[in-house]
């Protein structure tokens, strides 16, 4: 007879029910405690289902989900005013994904007057400023550049700003921590063409402008353009979808989202910044005294337990996976801790591969739920040493008056029915 | 040959010397003037600002006409954000209101956006005498500069805005 040895005996790793995270490592998918889920038998027989007798469907141009899956969709909230439509942001359903790369279809919008329109053929890319030869690149030419693929994430620096609200919102995962999604980008270096165009030594910074109908526009540092920044035509194997860009955009590799310019129709290289309203009267972070932070590139490290999240219910104590992403603007991310009783005590979650700099990581951890009220957290270190705050420390450094880049320590809450809900703890 | 000799010649072979391979080049040069509808940029030194002049004067009925639906009247907010007040609230402890008055550093940012992106219909439809114009109208209305106040390509860089030594750049970044 085919058996398998499994450990008899649980470890747990920090309080309140959290298991070693060799239960991943070591493959062992029950070990002593976690066995004692208890898991209700079959008690139907099994059906033979109509799909099961008659041919199914036939061949599509372009898949599409389950049409059971309908409920897997971004969320945005209604436009403040029906008549500026575009302006705004939808949100990638965490909680109902796995893995780290986001289907492109559920990456999470952002734009500033809507999602245009753009024929391929009649799109341009030009570079001018200082340099020796202003260019201008057709789709087609810029498809003819050797080109490079990176996993990474976009995450827009108002993500989670919920966060900074007095009192815990409660709403889901998606209107909290959504404005995050991750792809392979596939494109060009940008340093390729600047050096075709020729920099002038006295360039400092590039001015990278859409073409969309608010001429949406920010400044990177040039340092940063010649470094990892690609000119990206495909998003997961694909051309780059409207919303997120077609049919070019910037990719700057864990920087704030807002610099990942969209409909990429300009560059141009310049002494100093231009002072655009996004690098200005937004995207720029307000701290307890009257100053406020500005240019404030990187995305520093982050992470979110995706699943248990908000709208989910456990139905019983017992075996839970808590999952949850983890990412880092400034590299790779080393360690995620995981708790369930409020950070009093914390156990490292299995990183799963691929581990990359400036791309989200899955984490998994196990959990017994004892049917008490828990509070679940997860708690990322990146490969600079840099640990996400808790809310309390993010708070005494800047505030809580600075909307962009929160990136503290985030809580859920299980109560005694199994309800998830966003607390701060 | 002996296996050696076979690698040493693979390796003469790979290091030959041959022409040098064609670095790839596909952008196509294209004079300045022929850029000039898309250089929209205006930095804070107003270099790239266009002929033309206005005054908060003049730019009242542009308000009316093109902004107002959404920004409210006197541009006190509507459905979409407040373009005055809110000065002092940038003061620890307080709940900011930012606005172009309070929080905008410069306002040759005013004119680049308001030329870029609005009115949100139908953007890039204003004459520059226009642009010039609604500005100084927000602008006034900030109490920032005076009702008969022109504004042009010389004066507008010039404006002091009130929080123009708010910013300070993010310690954190890389290097």
């Amino acid at each position: 007879m085919l058996s398998r040895t499994r450990s008899e005996q649980a470890e747990f790793a920090s309080g309140n029910g959290v298991v070693s995270r060799r239960v991943f490592l070591e493959g062992a998918l029950t070990a002593g405690a976690v066995a004692a889920s208890t898991t209700s038998a079959t008690t139907e027989p099994l059906a033979v289902q109509p799909w099961m007798q008659v041919p199914g469907a036939g061949f599509t141009g372009y898949g599409q989900p389950s049409r059971f899956e309908d409920k897997t969709v971004r969320v945005s909230p209604p436009p403040p005013n029906p008549a500026t439509q575009g302006v705004g942001a939808s949100r990638t359903p965490l909680h109902l994904l796995d893995g780290i790369i986001t289907p492109s279809g559920l990456h999470f919008e952002r734009s500033h007057s809507g999602v245009p329109d753009i024929n391929p053929e009649l799109h341009r890319l030009v570079i001018h400023g200082l340099v020796r030869r202003p260019l201008v690149f057709t789709l087609d030419a810029l498809h003819r550049y050797p080109m490079q693929s990176r996993i990474a994430f976009i995450e827009c620096a108002g993500n989670s700003q919920l966060l900074n609200a007095p009192q815990p919102q409660l709403v889901g995962i998606a209107a909290l921590h959504g404005l995050i999604g991750c792809s392979e980008w596939t494109g060009v270096r940008l340093s390729m063409l600047l050096d075709e165009a020729g920099v002038d030594p006295s360039a400092r910074w590039v001015v990278a402008e859409g073409a969309d109908a608010a001429s949406m526009s920010r400044s990177i540092p040039l340092a940063k353009a010649m470094d990892d920044t690609l000119v990206c035509l495909y998003q997961n194997g694909e051309r780059v979808r409207p919303s997120n860009g077609y049919p070019v955009r910037l990719l700057v590799p864990g920087f704030e989202g807002n610099m990942n310019v969209k409909w990429l129709r300009r560059l141009k290289l310049t002494t100093a910044p231009v002072m655009t309203k996004d690098e200005t009267s937004k995207y720029t972070i307000l701290l307890k005294d009257e100053k406020a932070w500005q240019f404030v590139f990187p995305m520093e490290v982050k992470s979110v337990i995706t699943r248990p999240a908000p709208a989910m219910t456990l139905k019983q104590p017992g075996f839970y996976e808590i999952s949850g992403l983890a990412w880092s603007g400034n590299g790779s991310i080393r360690q995620v801790d995981v708790s369930a009783d409020g950070g009093v005590s914390w156990a490292p979650a299995a990183l799963q591969a691929p581990i990359l700099p400036r791309a989200p990581v899955r984490f998994r951890a196990a959990w017994q739920w004892n049917g008490a009220p828990a509070i679940l957290q997860s708690r990322a270190t990146d490969d600079t040493g840099m640990m996400q705050p808790t809310r309390t420390q993010f708070a005494a450094e800047r505030g809580l008056r600075g909307v962009y880049h929160y990136n503290a320590i985030a809580s859920w809450r299980i109560d005694e029915k199994g309800e998830v809900s966003n607390v701060y703890a | 040959m002996s296996m050696l000799e076979r690698l040493a010649a693979g390796m003469v072979m790979l290091l030959a010397p041959c022409a040098l391979a064609q670095v790839p080049k596909f952008g196509q040069e294209i004079a300045p003037a022929d850029i000039a509808a898309w250089d929209i940029s205006i930095g804070p030194d107003g270099l790239a600002l266009p002929p033309g002049r206005g005054t908060a004067k003049d730019g009242e009925a542009v308000f009316a006409a093109k902004c107002q639906a959404c920004h409210g009247e006197k541009a006190n907010g509507g459905p979409n954000d407040p373009l005055v007040g809110g000065m002092g609230t940038l003061a620890p402890g307080k709940t900011p209101v930012k606005t172009v008055g309070s929080y905008w550093p410069y306002a040759t940012t005013l004119f680049d956006y308001i030329r870029r992106a609005m009115p949100f219909q139908e953007s890039k439809s204003l004459t520059s005498d226009e642009i010039y114009a609604v500005s100084a109208y927000i602008l006034n209305l900030n109490g920032i500069v005076g009702t008969d106040e022109v504004l042009d390509a010389q004066s507008l860089p010039k404006v002091r805005m009130p929080n123009r030594e708010g910013f300070i750049v993010f310690p954190r970044n890389p290097q």
